[in-house]
């Protein structure tokens, strides 16, 4: 009876395979715009300039990738690699910096202003940078922060969605242990250090995920406020490799690049995946 | 809820919040100000002189036809990514849940795209797309279909749109999934013994359990298709042809930045402003509401 019940819920024999057969024709052609890429980045500018293109690598595939990385086009692909990785890295460890702080002043103290500082934080989370572009870039401007690390990270890593989630989460830290703490003769900064940092440890990581593939895949902001190619980052950077006149693009060195922008991200989601599934959860409630 | 326990003093909290009061007055709410004020007035192209001139810069950009232009394909763009994104994804995450054994792999395999930057995706449907090199332009033109997305602005929407989606499908996929996976077995198995095939159940039991992440991923993926798509349409189109894929953040950057028009750039931040505060909004009553359910 149990079995029969289940055969009618869960797929067996030739629906069994059709739902895979389904599912392996979804994969594919979600895959196909990558390996289309990685293709392209494997062959030589002949091979894709007299279409159709193969569908198959070809055996350039070190000489496009030494190519990209070492010459590229503007700027080497090393160099825009290395800016992405401070860019996503910056963003992710200052986030996650300043929201532990101020999550922990709000959860943990009671002091003048205390409501007015969270609504303040709390209205970041309305102003996406691409709204305020011109104003923002004309602070940035002020500072003398154009084409330079800070100008790329501190911009964006003021926003309320990390400072929440620690905030949720340092609610449900039972309240004996602060009690305990304090009996103890504990500094509030000696309890966050010793108990609410390592307690918060999977959720710090969780975050550091998500936000590390915010910090990569920014585009607009890198935009506008790099100028200098030396200081490019290599998601924005791929465009700067079209030239702009009627020539053709070199593809290969293109696609290779493409390719080595999105390694990084893709370890660290596929790697991760339990983390950035919690994580992707945790963010958006 | 409040914590019972709290540590006493005034100065230490001060400093630890200190930081990001900071960067948020900065970077966030002097801008915002900056827009406010600037949008009252139009300035020289050279930044030498600004005249207020109060809400001519709205009224304008509300009887510019560009400007509604813009919202409309705005509109068509947001509607057409929400339904391109999510349709799949959640075709592909009922597979996924009728799978025994092996779901797993799928989904590792299909997270990928997610971690691609849209400005990334726009590069590889770009060459996919393009109308010298691309294979499936080649083929289309094989098949005697003259593709070209560069003159064609319904055909530059369609790409647009399929290059946003695609890697949206991979968060709309995680989410579905995961409300599919809760869905209780008894429910449906009681459903089953009553006779309910299998789409009859997924109409009349599924889909409607499923309702809160539905509504949850329609507001997130508006959001995303509002603002996040700017990688995706500047590696793209750069809002051509014929502006038919300016979106409305585009053309606060393409009014700003190329054509130096701050006033009206402004006034767009803040009409801008007003739609992030709205959708906001809705999600907010959306979270509150599934608290209760």
């Amino acid at each position: 009876m149990e079995r029969a019940i289940q055969g009618m819920v869960e797929k067996r024999g030739a629906g069994l395979w059709l739902t895979h057969v389904f599912m392996i024709i979804g994969v594919l052609v979600i895959f196909f715009p990558i390996w289309l890429a990685f293709v392209a980045s494997t062959v030589a500018q002949q091979d894709i300039i007299q279409p159709p293109m193969p569908v198959w690598p070809g055996d350039q595939f070190w000489v496009n990738y030494k190519n990209a990385l070492f010459s590229g086009v503007n700027v080497p692909v090393a160099t825009m690699l290395f800016n992405s990785l401070v860019m996503a890295v910056g963003i992710a460890v200052g986030k996650i910096i300043i929201s532990l702080l101020s999550a922990f002043a709000i959860v943990y103290f009671r002091f003048l202003g205390r409501n007015f500082f969270f609504w303040m934080i709390f209205l970041t989370l309305m102003l996406p940078v691409e709204v305020r572009i011109v104003p923002t870039f004309e602070v940035v401007a002020g500072f003398g922060m154009l084409n330079s690390y800070s100008g790329l990270i501190f911009p964006l890593i003021a926003s309320a969605t990390a400072t929440f989630l620690f905030r949720q989460f340092f609610l449900t830290i039972p309240d004996e242990l602060a009690e305990a703490a304090r009996v103890d003769g504990a500094r509030p900064m000696r309890f966050f250090w010793d108990i609410v940092v390592p307690m918060s440890r999977t959720n710090i990581a969780a975050l550091f995920v998500i936000l590390f593939i915010y910090g990569w895949n920014q585009y607009l902001w890198p935009l506008l406020i790099t100028t200098d190619p030396e200081m490019n980052t290599i998601v924005m950077g791929i465009k700067q490799m079209f030239p702009s006149g009627d020539d053709f693009a070199h593809w290969p060195t293109i696609m290779a690049t493409s390719i080595l922008a999105m390694i990084p991200p893709v370890i660290v989601v596929v790697g991760m995946q339990r983390l950035f599934i919690r994580g992707l959860v945790d963010s958006e409630k | 809820m409040e914590k019972r326990v709290t540590f006493r003093g005034w100065m230490l909290p001060l400093l630890l919040i200190l930081p990001q009061v900071v960067i948020s007055a900065v970077f966030f709410f002097y801008p915002a100000g900056q827009a406010i004020w600037q949008s009252l007035f139009i300035q020289d192209p050279f930044g030498l002189s600004a005249r207020f001139v109060g809400i001519d810069n709205f009224t304008f950009l509300l009887s510019d036809p560009f400007y509604r232009a813009s919202f409309v394909t705005t509109a068509v763009f947001s509607v057409l990514v929400t339904l391109c994104s999510m349709v799949p994804a959640l075709f592909l995450a009922v597979l996924a849940d009728r799978l025994i054994k092996g779901s797993g792999v799928y989904r590792t395999l299909l997270i990928w795209p997610y971690a691609v930057a849209p400005a990334v995706a726009g590069v590889l449907w770009l060459f996919m797309f393009n109308t010298r090199v691309g294979i499936i332009s080649w083929y289309l033109g094989t098949l005697g279909y003259d593709w070209n997305y560069v003159l064609n602005g319904g055909e530059a929407m369609g790409l647009v749109v399929v290059a946003s989606s695609w890697g949206r499908i991979s968060y709309n996929f995680l989410f579905f999934f995961a409300a599919l996976q809760a869905v209780p077995r008894s429910v449906i198995e009681a459903a089953a013994i009553d006779g309910a095939r299998f789409w009859r159940r997924f109409f009349t039991i599924v889909l409607p359990l499923l309702s809160p992440t539905t509504f949850f991923l329609l507001v997130v993926n508006v959001v995303y298709a509002f603002f996040e798509t700017f990688g995706v349409i500047h590696t793209i189109t750069a809002g051509g042809p014929q502006q038919s894929t300016t979106i409305l953040v585009y053309k606060v950057y393409a009014d700003g930045f190329v054509g130096q028009d701050l006033g009206s750039s402004s006034a767009q931040s803040v009409i801008l402003l007003l739609v992030v505060g709205l959708l906001t909004v809705i999600q907010f009553k959306f979270i509150e509401k599934r608290v209760h359910y």
